[in-house]
């Protein structure tokens, strides 16, 4: 991670490798292609503290297909499969 | 002068100390139920405040919100708004953080304000906060939020005089301002603009500390590294499995030599007889060779509440989540299916974590395939009567390896069934997500523990005395009657009820090697697996007549062959014998139709698996 905040592009989270650290930007819930409809996927993530401005780190990833991840959110560590984390956009 | 009951109601996020606080509080004076209607836990306890108040308080369900997606949360939701039937409306709510975690309790309590019911915050786990360099400004902190905020430590002695002392307190004061309920549902923006008035909020009261909790961070590096964090989860599964075969051992012997003992007793006061042979074959080896059992229970659960306090169970789901994805699984499965180890009924009521209605329904379909402790009696007999006790490759016990083997087994199977299920029924399955906080790790207190264990206990000694002691009462009542004529040589129980009904069954199951005595004894085994085992006890006890006082194990060993023990043992993995599961299972999916499923699936699995032991053991030369 060269880039700092400022200039690095927008991602979601669901692409980023165990040791990313970022901010969060915004949600899009429409990017993610949950089971869940965008509504529900949104108020869950902001319900787990997802929410603009949260600071993010990729702490762990699973076996199978590095998924799901386990993600340090501020002061709380959530564990969220890569498919929904598509809708947290991260910079 | 008599001061009327307090309703309290705890509510919190999951994980936010609530159930350690509802035990530091309320002690062992504590009633479990289920709310009408619904298989959601009700878990009411009471206490007595410093002024002399009495206090009913109720631990609801945890909710990161007031929307009520689940039964549990809107339980939860419909208590706070007094809309849940037959329940009082409480009078004051105790709203629980973890007070290294505050930021989503926070919220929910921003959410819960606009409900108009007053409130206090309790900052738990006070202690841990402190020691991480977390400084509250309780004072701000009530003044921002608009209600009173006391600091606890649930798990100290005295660690929560101060919440005890604001509870009295605020009580003096409440009925003076009855407040509007204002809640609705909120939106997305509603929602995310709760949480940034929470982040603000916190941000000005609360002074964090730069790095996390290093405990957590280091434990999780190994606990959660993708391959060492599996290894980790089968270490511990099996020793959980060595510790109910080993250490159980020695306090199980010594309730067996007391039981023998008491029937002894028996026997030589009281004039042989009716009366003799009921207490001494009907009700003292009848319950007595279930509550044997008693040990290998409290240690199932000692592992699965250590687990589960620990903050370890969030983690083994992480884990297993893919994993159990593969077998059709969601992650959330993992926790309800681990506690179906344990008993099967609360592992069925504790699918509702999973919110995707297909999920669910596979989960609980193979929630029976787990091997639940009142599988144990039986599994422990036979495996005792039937299996050396000596050590492969110098260390593991063979018993205990015998024994990982069945519940090997029964997992294997509930993969192999949820594959099946996700194949054949529900196909056009979309993956629902995954989300689950996994806590930092905490130091698991010994009285909730012991709390919990207790509970867990007495269900088990009262359906014992109950469930299992009626059903004792009929076995000794059809192996008793009729009686024998006069001067007959043979064994009494060949002229009973029993023996008819038994061997009317034993051309049914002569193919599997079940002699007639199992036949019997699986007839009340329905009611509960354990009761086959009581019922053996009492059939053999009744045939054997004067060598009654011998060991029931030591009876079959000489009565079954290998081959039919193994059958039996194969036959136990799969047999929907627990009349109470099926309920649950009813209840739960509100079909019959899905409890003749499992019931139909499980009776054939184990008819096949009984045959094909029964069968191949025969042909090894163990017939």
């Amino acid at each position: 991670m060269t880039d700092t905040a400022d200039t690095r592009s927008h991602m979601p989270l669901g692409l980023a490798q165990r040791g990313y650290t970022g901010v969060i930007q915004h949600l899009s819930a429409k990017e993610a292609g949950s089971a869940l409809s965008d509504v529900e996927l949104e108020s869950r993530l902001i319900e787990l503290g997802f929410v603009e401005g949260a600071r993010v780190e990729v702490l762990h990833e699973g076996l199978v297909g590095r998924d799901p991840i386990a993600v340090r959110v501020d002061n709380i560590t959530i564990a969220v499969r890569r498919r929904e984390a598509m809708a947290i956009i991260v910079a | 002068m008599e001061l009327p009951l307090l309703h309290l109601a705890l509510v919190g996020t999951p994980n936010s100390g609530k159930t350690s606080l509802f035990n530091a509080l309320t002690g062992s004076r504590q009633k479990v139920a289920n709310y009408p209607g619904v298989t959601v836990e009700r878990k009411e306890g009471f206490f007595v405040t410093p002024l002399g108040r009495q206090v009913s308080l109720v631990d609801l369900p945890g909710t990161y919100s007031l929307r009520g997606r689940s039964p549990d949360e809107e339980i939860t939701r419909d208590f706070v708004l007094g809309k849940a039937s037959g329940e009082t409306m409480p009078d004051l709510v105790l709203c629980v953080a973890d007070s290294t975690n505050l930021r989503l309790t926070i919220r929910l309590l921003l959410e819960l304000k606009r409900t108009g019911r007053p409130m206090i915050l309790v900052l738990n786990m006070f202690d841990i906060a402190s020691r991480r360099g977390i400084t509250v400004d309780v004072g701000r902190l009530a003044k921002e939020l608009g209600v009173p905020v006391v600091t606890s430590i649930a798990v100290r002695k005295g660690g929560t005089a101060d919440l005890l002392k604001l509870t009295d307190e605020t009580a003096a004061k409440l009925a003076a301002e009855p407040r509007e309920n204002s809640w609705r549902a909120l939106s997305v923006s509603e929602l995310r603009a709760t949480q940034r008035e929470a982040d603000r909020i916190i941000a000005d009261c609360v002074s964090l500390p730069a790095s996390p909790d290093t405990w957590t961070a280091r434990i999780d590096a190994i606990v959660l590294h993708p391959v060492g964090g599996l290894i980790v989860l089968a270490l511990i599964l099996f020793v959980m499995f060595q510790a109910v075969f080993a250490w159980a051992q020695p306090l199980m012997e010594l309730l067996n030599s007391g039981f023998e003992a008491l029937g002894e007793l028996v026997q030589a006061t009281l004039p042989a007889g009716l009366l003799q042979s009921f207490l001494q074959n009907g009700v003292i080896s009848g319950v007595g060779s279930v509550i044997v059992f008693l040990p290998q229970i409290i240690i199932i659960f000692l592992f699965i509440l250590l687990l589960e306090d620990f903050g370890y169970m969030a983690r083994a789901a992480f884990l297993m989540d893919r994993i159990m994805g593969g077998a059709g699984l969601h992650g959330r499965a993992f926790i309800p299916l681990l506690s179906s180890f344990a008993c099967a009924i609360p592992g069925i009521m504790a699918t509702r974590v999973i919110d995707n209605k297909r999920d669910r329904l596979t989960t609980i379909l193979i929630a029976p395939l787990m091997t639940c402790s009142a599988r144990i009696p039986v599994y422990t007999l036979i495996i005792s009567a039937f299996i050396p006790a000596r050590d492969v490759w110098g260390f593991i016990n063979l018993q205990g390896l015998v024994m990982f083997g069945l519940y090997a087994a029964g997992i294997i199977s509930a993969l192999v069934v949820s594959f099946l299920i996700k194949f054949f029924m529900l196909r056009d399955y979309a993956p629902a997500p995954f989300m689950l906080e996994l806590p930092d790790y905490k130091m698991p207190r010994l009285k909730s523990i012991a709390i919990g264990i207790y509970t867990r206990a007495k269900m088990f000694l009262v359906r014992a005395g109950t469930t299992i002691f009626s059903m004792m009462v009929l076995i000794w009542f059809l192996a008793s009657f009729p009686q024998p004529p006069a001067g007959s040589t043979e064994p009494a129980i060949d002229f009973s009820l029993a023996a008819m009904i038994g061997k009317a069954l034993e051309p049914l199951l002569a193919p599997v090697g079940f002699n007639w005595q199992i036949a019997v004894a699986l007839i009340p085994g329905m009611a509960a697996r354990e009761v086959a085992v009581a019922a053996l006890g009492t059939v053999y006890a009744i045939e054997g007549g004067k060598e009654a006082a011998d060991q029931i194990g030591h009876v079959l060993a000489t009565k079954w062959s290998l081959a039919t023990a193994l059958s039996m043992l194969a036959w136990y993995i799969f047999a929907p014998q627990c009349a109470s599961t099926l309920a649950v299972i009813r209840r739960e999916t509100g079909s019959w139709t899905w409890m003749g499923v499992t019931f139909t699936y499980m009776l054939v699995l184990a008819y096949a698996a009984s045959l094909v032991t029964y069968n191949v053991a025969v042909a090894l030369g163990a017939g």
